[in-house]
């Protein structure tokens, strides 16, 4: 069995965005990347799949971007993946979701990979289409947003998250790609061990012109902090004051102190 | 403008987030036909066009077919959008049919101008514009970002059919696990977000709620993290609260956590980031750490 993962580098949240100079997506000065969170879940999923078939499947990790997404291959390597692929891409962020899914199916297409996994979406773009449009491409079954996994001959049976709590159960014959949320499973940190033992791990880098072939279907045209919606009163300072305060409200506008 | 908007139904019935595709196709001023993968028994209140493909025979999850259901439709109707609601089924389906149709496809559109889009991104803290090539494109629209829009009226059903069969084989629903505690009747909500950083800290959000005679909630990380039983939950996938009073401890306001508690009567957020999400719909936005805010107000308010 080949099992893929794509993942991707993200900012972490909780960062400051500023518009770069072409004015339609975040300038990078001052942000620190890390693995995307929903991509944690499908690379402890694909770890636990080879781990379940007694560790036979050969295990690749894929990632699109610049020189700085080497280290989440390099977690990825850490975490239990065989192999990274590196599709080396500085300009990754003004491509739209379809080119970077025919770039990625581009390489697995002549892989052969029996599961692939990915993040339901990624916490920038948020777009939801990079996974499916990788199955649309490679002609795979394809179930999104998955919170259950179970694997058995040449089938998997996934659990799809819907709204209001209520789980959809579905079976599908691999080849499969499957795209996962938060909250299934429990992505385990990389051991000390083994982080030395990935550094051995093979990466291999494909410039993106290699791969790519499309055309983008969208242009990009602004990046903005939202329109101030939010009437409330912010309080900032001295935390004891903070408090005092907010009691003050709390009793003049609600009913709960009195 | 010509929209085709896509419906769901789920469980034999149809889901009332159809009805905000209305209130997108009033906004855009857009001739609408509806399609619909359901039963003659539980259709839209809509005088215009609809697709009708029966779902006893299609499913309502087999996205292989409703994916040439609706391309069978996008050639009868030929429109200028395709548009879902940025749903379980809509993000699953609108990304195939954007494929089929060699589209753009616009992700969770929150508004328009002039033939752009406005879409978050950066975890709801930013936005992007952006513009789709081409003659037809498919649009997702996040949930909540139009008014429900009933037309009335009843629909002119056009049988719709596609060939073949889904690899995708749907099995089930399983129902949501139990609540454990009913939020919906708490007057006082406090949650947890991750912000509150480890479990060990719990306690603290537990002891406000306590001292203002509320619930404990969560954000989906803490339970997700194991943190607290998954019936806590507030959001989307847990359940949605209105109380008089929610106060939301280290969360910053994912889509999901604010559509299940945005009704709340009087919203406090405190939050390190003052950027957060959360404060789109916070009365009060407290910039601070959690940990060191939430003991100082809980021990004032013990006095």
């Amino acid at each position: 069995m080949k099992i893929l993962v794509c993942i991707k580098q993200v900012p972490d949240m909780e960062s400051r965005f500023r518009p770069d100079s072409t004015g339609v997506w975040y300038s990078e000065t001052d942000l620190a990347f890390r693995v995307n969170e929903y991509d944690e879940y499908a690379l402890e999923q694909a770890v636990l799949l080879k781990e379940q078939l007694g560790g036979e499947p050969e295990l690749t990790v894929l990632s699109v971007g610049p020189d700085r997404v080497v280290e989440a291959i390099k977690k990825a390597l850490a975490m239990g993946c065989d192999r990274g692929v590196h599709v080396q891409d500085g300009a990754s962020h003004l491509k739209d979701p379809w080119q970077i899914a025919s770039v990625i199916a581009a390489h697995a297409g002549g892989e052969g990979y029996d599961v692939i996994f990915t993040g339901m979406q990624s916490l920038d773009r948020g777009s939801a289409q990079v996974g499916v449009a990788v199955a649309e491409l490679l002609d795979y079954a394809c179930a999104t947003t998955i919170i259950g996994f179970e694997y058995a001959d040449g089938a998997v049976t996934v659990k799809r998250e819907l709204e209001g709590g209520a789980r959809g159960v579905v079976r599908l014959r691999t080849p499969a790609l499957l795209t996962c949320q938060l909250g299934l499973n429990q992505p385990r940190y990389p051991t000390l061990p083994n982080i030395m033992k990935a550094k051995k791990k093979e990466i291999v880098a494909i410039p993106v012109s290699e791969l790519l072939r499309e055309e983008s279907k969208t242009v990009m045209e602004g990046f903005y902090p939202p329109a101030k919606k939010g009437t409330g009163i912010v309080l900032e300072g001295d935390v004891a004051d903070q408090v005092d305060r907010l009691i003050g409200i709390l009793k003049e506008k609600t009913a709960v102190l009195r | 403008m010509k929209a085709l908007l896509v419906g769901e139904c789920r469980d034999g019935k149809l889901l009332e987030h159809t009805y905000e595709l209305f209130g997108f196709a009033e906004q855009f001023g857009a001739d609408c036909a509806m399609l619909l993968v359901g039963s003659e028994s539980a259709l839209p209140g809509y005088g215009g066009t609809l697709y009708l493909a029966d779902a006893a025979k299609y499913g309502e999850y087999n996205p292989d077919l409703h994916k040439r259901l609706v391309q069978a439709a996008v050639e009868r109707e030929k429109p200028d959008y395709v548009v879902f609601i940025h749903s379980s089924y809509g993000w699953d389906l609108a990304p195939r049919v954007a494929a089929v149709l060699g589209a753009a496809q616009l992700s969770e559109v929150l508004g328009f101008a002039q033939g752009s889009f406005e879409l978050p991104c950066c975890s709801q803290k930013m936005r992007r514009r952006l513009k789709p090539a081409g003659p037809v494109a498919v649009l997702t629209l996040q949930l909540g970002a139009f008014p429900v829009v009933k037309p009335g009226g009843s629909p002119k059903l056009q049988h719709l059919d596609a060939e073949g069969a889904g690899r995708v084989e749907f099995l089930g629903y399983e129902p949501p696990l139990p609540k454990g505690v009913d939020l919906a009747k708490a007057e006082v909500i406090v949650s947890a977000g991750r912000g509150i950083g480890k479990v060990e800290n719990l306690p603290v959000i537990a002891a406000l709620a306590k001292a203002l005679g509320g619930e404990v909630g969560a954000s989906r990380p803490v339970v997700n993290s194991g943190w607290i039983e998954a019936g806590h939950q507030v959001g989307t996938t847990g359940q949605t609260v209105s109380p008089k009073l929610y106060v939301a401890c280290g969360i910053s306001g994912a889509i999901q956590h604010l559509a299940g508690m945005k009704k709340s009567a009087f919203v406090v957020a405190i939050n390190k980031d003052k950027d957060a999400p959360i404060g789109e719909v916070a009365d009060v936005m407290v910039v601070a750490d959690v940990m060191q805010f939430v003991p100082a107000l809980t021990a004032k308010l013990a006095k």
